[in-house]
């Protein structure tokens, strides 16, 4: 049985539809993300798991159980949200009781279990300290740690690092994770940081126009995108419309030029076509001259010239225009240091690292 | 490293602005302001003082206080002021909670009717409102009917400090993240929000407690015997005593606010506004 799960859940503002029927199942345990640009319908979805918003059809059930119409403060679950909720006149121990004593716990007991969280998200000496004492990361942790003093039947994560500066941000992710392993909490996860996402989720589900895209393990989602929105949208996607030749090969845009593919696809020749390639599978050797880049045309590469370069620290991306059309590469920036606007280059796509999707 | 430079070189960089002389100009319309205020206080405490031609006293304070008139309007004045407070509070602490919460649409209204009471003369308002009281003659014949009216005069001034409270929290997400981990409605009212408006509430109390033991026309008209109904009878048969009485007003107003102030501070722990900010 799913610790949670959301069947066909709908919702609308207005004219604005933000769930077109979302259907989700997280297993006790389990981190999953909902990731998708602003207005996809993904923090919708959390306060609809919340309670803070009721849905306008479909149900939603924690283990077994729906809760749809049951009020917020009965569900049992934590949240942690992007802005910082910490109650202001209460120090992080008070915050982290507060729970506790609601559920009418005697005091010892309550501030003995906050100092154990406090302590479990390397807070332990701050605990008299107030909210405006203490800095944003250390805001975020005593709000964690507030939603897991509860025991939660799932964690709710709202963009929990988006307020905070990269390098904390980038610390507490891992401090998360650490601890919802750890601790075995279901949780969602909500962001729209692709990186975030894949770093720390169990499996991801990608979201667009209140429609779950798709769901799935983060490399799957990564190398196995089934839309050409999750290909966009996780990670840089060079996308290529071609016709299929036969079962490992396309040809690319209207002149026809042959790229090699990955088999397996079950697409029939002819078969109009979306070739994905991410800019680690193009390698990319620079070349002394045309004459060269000829000579490597004549062996199966493809030739191209440097429109323009990103240092991205170990690699460099660079933007190029190639035979099949513009196309976007990372080298690694040591081989990249040569390189300037309008250096020749002769290119191989590595055909495992291609992904084929119906142009329709 | 950079980031302790910075640290390191904040606060002295703070300090040095605080230890920096003020402008004339700043001092100037300081004293200009202070004076405004402090000439006509200090002529009234010494013509209050003024027992004959070149000899100062107590003596007009003296008859005040042994005035039972004395006592017992301004008893009556404070009595109605806490009432008064009271229910202000009751009434308007949920509702511009729950507007802001809830309703934020509506605050545009809420801001309209607040300033209704500045609109509507004080006859009016008692005409109007004794009809509409009517319907309970054991009030109409009970001072607590001056509370309820007071409530309503205070109401710009109750419903502008909440709502400036109430906008300087981010009232939705502290509601949320208490009902998150289980806190009923009225919970996250009593242990959430209403400490952290704290200073709000005491500001619309002293504006309350201020307009109450200074109002004439409701009570005068109604035929109660509150404190500025006193000393409106006082300043126009005791020069002398209206000077003192004068002064021991301002200053018992003063105590009053103070004792709020004092009550509220040991009953309410920590007051912090600041929310949402990064450090």
């Amino acid at each position: 049985m799913a610790a949670l799960e959301l069947r066909g859940v709908r919702k609308q503002f207005g004219e604005v539809v933000a769930l077109r029927g979302l259907s989700l199942e997280v297993a006790s345990g389990e981190l999953v993300s909902l990731l998708g640009p602003s207005g996809c319908g993904k923090t919708t979805a959390l306060r609809i798991i919340a309670g803070f918003e009721h849905p306008d059809g479909g149900e939603l059930l924690v283990e077994g159980r729906d809760v749809t119409r049951i009020p917020a403060n009965r569900r049992n679950m934590g949240m942690v949200f992007q802005a910082y909720s910490l109650f202001p006149n209460m120090t992080a121990r008070e915050n982290v009781e507060f729970g506790l004593k609601v559920r009418g716990q005697d005091r010892a007991r309550r501030q003995r279990r906050a100092d154990e969280l406090l302590e479990l998200v390397g807070l332990g000496g701050r605990a008299g300290r107030y909210p405006n004492e203490l800095s944003g990361g250390q805001q975020q942790r005593v709000a964690l740690a507030r939603a897991l003093a509860i025991e939660p039947a799932v964690l709710l994560l709202d963009e929990p690092l988006s307020a905070l500066d990269a390098k904390v941000r980038l610390q507490l992710r891992q401090e998360i994770r650490d601890l919802q392993k750890r601790l075995g909490t279901t949780t969602v996860y909500v962001t729209h940081d692709q990186e975030e996402a894949l770093s720390i989720s169990d499996r991801v589900a990608v979201m667009s126009e209140g429609v779950l895209e798709q769901v799935g393990r983060p490399a799957e989602i990564y190398r196995d995108p089934r839309t050409p929105f999750v290909a966009e949208f996780v990670g840089t996607m060079n996308r290529l419309e071609g016709k299929l030749a036969g079962p490992t090969s396309v040809l690319v845009g209207e002149a026809g030029v042959p790229l090699t593919v990955q088999a397996g696809h079950e697409r029939a020749p002819g078969e109009a076509v979306l070739v994905l390639i991410r800019p680690e599978s193009i390698a990319v050797e620079e070349a002394a001259s045309a004459a060269e880049v000829d000579s490597a045309r004549a062996r199966g590469s493809l030739g191209g010239r440097v429109l323009a370069f990103t240092f991205l620290g170990p690699v460099t991306r660079l933007v190029l225009d190639t035979d099949l059309g513009p196309l976007v590469a990372d080298v690694p920036s040591i081989q990249a240091l040569t390189y300037a606007s309008g250096t020749l280059v002769s290119l191989r796509v590595d055909p495992a690292g291609t992904h084929l999707l119906g142009a329709g | 490293m950079a980031a302790v430079s910075v640290a390191a070189t904040a606060p002295s960089a703070r300090g040095a602005r605080s230890r920096r002389r003020p402008s004339v100009w700043a001092v100037f319309w300081l004293v200009l302001g202070a004076l405004y205020f402090l000439v006509p206080l200090y002529s009234v405490a010494q013509f209050s003082l003024e027992v004959g031609p070149g000899r100062y006293g107590f003596h007009w304070y003296a008859q005040i206080f042994a005035d039972p008139q004395f006592s017992s309007s301004f008893l009556l004045s404070l009595r109605l002021a806490l009432e008064t407070m009271a229910i202000s509070m009751v009434l308007m602490v949920p509702t511009v909670y729950w507007v802001h919460l809830k309703i934020p649409r509506l605050r545009p209204t809420m801001d309209m009717i607040a300033i209704l009471p500045f609109v509507v003369p004080p006859v009016a308002l008692v005409v109007g409102l004794s009809g509409v009281f009517d319907v309970f003659p054991a009030l109409l014949s009970s001072s607590q009917i001056l509370a309820l009216m007071y409530v309503i005069l205070a109401l710009p001034f109750t419903y502008r400090s909440l709502d400036a409270g109430m906008r300087a929290i981010d009232v939705k997400t502290l509601t949320e993240a208490a009902q998150s981990v289980g806190s009923s409605w009225w919970r996250t009212l009593l242990f959430v929000i209403v400490p952290n408006v704290r200073s709000a509430m005491l500001g619309a109390m002293f504006l309350t407690l201020a307009i109450v033991m200074g109002e004439y026309t409701i009570s005068s008209l109604l035929l109660y015997n509150t404190f500025a109904v006193y000393i409106y009878y006082i300043g126009n048969t005791e020069a002398y005593q209206a000077a003192a009485l004068a002064i021991i007003s301002f200053l018992l107003t003063w105590v009053a606010m103070g004792g709020i102030f004092l009550v509220s501070r040991f009953t309410g722990g920590r007051q912090q506004v600041q929310i949402g900010a990064t450090r």
